[in-house]
């Protein structure tokens, strides 16, 4: 009888509330990988979805899955999310993909977005950073603040945003430092603390003085704090985790993104497409440039920074070799985005192999 | 590889191996007296969530690892009440307590996310530390690291030496009999319990004040899980542990290591070595036919009920 009567009220009270809305909010739902406190990638993500909440007030109205490991719990999470009357959703990692294509197709009212992939449908488009052009000045700083030659990077997946970004980085190096060579190690997780240490500790182990990292967690930021070396933050301003070790953090901005895309559906005007978001649109920037670089290293990271912001360079124009001697990109041709998203060599000078 | 990179990954070896160590050590107690908890990773996040907040609270990173031990205590008392009180399944119990840890420690954590400290600073032992190879290996590292291999020689001289560990051994061989000759096998169990929660708490905050002196959530990242495989490695015996815990240390840095070496074996297949392990011995121990032959204590998951005879 009480569990009734308790029923009944909540129904009340549900039903006040939709009468009280004069119309229903526009909902978005948001799937992340990590968790939103992981200062990293996810964490920037759901910025961006706060700041779609402010910018749009009570007219969106937003909901978030942290934590979603990318296989079959994902399809689950993302149909959840369709079921339970969102009227977008942005889901917020590569191993996404094909769940959110699966999903898309069985609802076919409801808009999907879905980052850093290559799979599209009438009502899934994709959306990636240009996070080869933060990696570019990344490698350019750790050449010139290598001294032992050797610099490190922690890989999350070896998939094609990743190892882009490592040829980005290491091409940059090797501009400003010929000298310079690169061991990489795969933790296989896109955020394990503990994994990053150990990553971060194995490399510097072997002579490497300078760390970059694919990977979500400021874990290696610390070790590198710990043991007087130098490292680069990812996706969100790290700087706080490693004041002398931090050169710069690399810091997505996903809310001009998620603003636009959430306007068009709601005008009705949205066409699925392959968005690029870079250094260009403020979607990338550098945070927290640290005042204890040398003048000539700062310099220089500004002087990429504006070759690259102002699309005056970019890093993957021809002749490019890989590191078996193909040429991977004639002279005279850049890789269009398409072909950026399918980046599967090691540019000449890695000595190393993509692990299968 | 030189003399310099296997002293650096041996070091790190043993650093790995640490929190593996407090773990395991409590829980193998806990078991020699015939009580299984599953529940070791649950009360690790537990002890990683409040110690790095009671260290970061007041500054102490040393009352931080109190309040880590108590809590994993009183995480393991609510497993002790139901197994041992109300005769619940210990594995399905214990598993419920990891699940319920990961969860908690998540929620009372967020505020805490994102921050960072200083945790223990490594000390070097005077004189030893000049030692070739050794001396970094063994003799320079956090207090922790100390603190936990000590620990282990206490453990094993009690374990094997003294009447407490007589008793604790007649609890999970034959609590029955226990039980005639006066032994209170309920209370024996109960301190087994809580002091398998401290050190799982110990272990955890580990993780979180030196390892990465950070809070994450699941940082501990199925740890707990390889210290209870690790107890079973080493047939319940304290100096195996030991060993046990630094060659899984060893086991799950080297992968990373002959990457950055550029060898070109899978490292997937490398990393997944430990956790192999671990599902194997899972496995054979929730066997019954297989328990007898890994020397496991005979009451070993059996709940006691002194008002039956065996």
């Amino acid at each position: 009888m009480k569990m009734k009567s308790l029923l009944v009220g909540l129904g009340l009270i549900a039903g006040m509330s939709a009468a009280h809305a004069a119309e229903d909010p526009f909902k978005v739902g948001f799937v992340y990988v990590g968790p939103v406190g992981d200062l990293g990638w996810s964490y920037e993500h759901d910025r961006g979805r706060q700041e779609l909440e402010e910018y749009f007030g009570d007219k969106v109205e937003t909901t978030f899955v942290e934590n979603v490991p990318e296989g079959a719990d994902a399809q689950r999470v993302i149909t959840q999310l369709a079921k339970s009357g969102n009227d977008l959703i942005f889901s917020t990692s590569f191993g996404f993909m094909n769940p959110t294509l699966k999903v898309a197709k069985r609802f076919p009212d409801v808009t999907f977005e879905h980052a850093t992939g290559y799979k599209r449908a009438k009502n899934m488009g994709t959306y990636a950073l240009r996070t080869y052009e933060g990696r570019y000045v990344s490698g350019v700083a750790a050449g010139m603040l290598t001294e032992s030659n050797t610099i490190g990077y922690i890989g999350s997946f070896p998939i094609p945003e990743v190892i882009r970004d490592i040829n980005s980085a290491f091409m940059a190096a090797k501009s400003v430092n010929p000298d310079v060579t690169m061991k990489i190690v795969w933790v296989n997780s896109w955020y394990d603390p503990g994994k990053e240490t150990d990553a971060a500790n194995a490399l510097m182990d072997q002579g490497v003085d300078v760390l970059l990292q694919h990977t979500d967690s400021p874990a290696p930021l610390i070790a590198a704090e710990k043991r007087g070396v130098r490292a680069i933050g990812q996706a969100s301003d790290q700087s706080s985790f490693a004041p002398e070790a931090h050169v710069f953090s690399v810091r997505d901005d996903w809310a001009p993104y998620y603003i636009k895309v959430a306007q068009a559906v709601m005008d009705g005007t949205y066409q699925p497409q392959d968005f690029w978001g870079g250094f260009q649109d403020d979607m990338l920037s550098l945070a927290s440039i640290n005042d204890n670089l040398p003048e000539d290293v700062r310099a220089k990271i500004d002087a990429t920074y504006d070759k690259l912001a102002s699309g005056e360079f970019h890093p993957f124009t021809g002749p490019i070799t890989d590191n078996k001697g193909n040429v991977v990109v004639p002279e005279g041709h850049t890789l269009t985005d398409q072909e950026l998203a399918q980046v599967n060599w090691y540019v000449e000078g890695i000595n190393d192999q993509i692990p299968r | 590889m030189d003399i310099d990179l296997i002293t650096q990954v041996l070091f790190a070896a043993i650093k790995t191996g640490t929190p593996l160590l407090f773990v395991a050590l409590g829980e193998a107690i806990c078991e020699k007296t015939g009580v299984l908890n599953l529940g070791q990773e649950g009360m690790m996040l537990m002890g990683a969530v409040v110690g790095f907040m009671v260290a970061y609270g007041t500054g102490n990173a040393g009352l931080g690892l109190v309040g880590a031990m108590l809590i994993g205590c009183v995480m393991s008392l609510i497993f002790g009440v139901l197994v041992l009180h109300l005769g619940a399944n210990q594995v399905a119990t214990g598993l419920a307590l990891t699940i319920f840890g990961t969860g908690l420690s998540a929620f009372i954590g967020t505020s805490v996310v994102g921050k960072t400290l200083t945790g223990f600073e490594p000390i070097a032992i005077p004189l030893l530390s000049d030692l070739p190879v050794i001396g970094k290996v063994l003799f320079s590292h956090d207090p922790l690291v100390y603190l936990a291999i000590a620990l282990a020689l206490v453990i094993a001289y009690v374990a094997n030496k003294t009447r407490i560990g007589l008793t604790i051994k007649a609890v999970g061989e034959n609590p029955h009999a226990a039980n005639a000759i006066g032994i209170k096998v309920l209370h024996v169990r109960y301190l087994a319990v809580m002091f398998g929660g401290a050190m799982a708490g110990l272990g955890g905050a580990y993780m979180s004040l030196v390892y990465t002196p950070m809070w994450v959530e699941n940082m501990t990242a199925g740890r707990g899980w390889i210290a209870l495989a690790l107890v079973v490695f080493a047939s319940w015996r304290i100096g195996n542990i030991m060993l046990g815990a630094y060659l899984f240390g060893l086991a799950s840095i080297m992968h990373l290591v002959l990457q950055g070496m550029g060898w070109s074996i899978s490292p997937n297949l490398l990393a997944m070595l430990p956790y192999v392990a671990t599902i194997v011995v899972m496995v054979l121990i929730s066997a019954d036919k297989y328990k007898e032959k890994l020397l496991a204590p005979r009451s070993l998951g059996k709940p006691f009920d002194p008002r039956q005879m065996a």
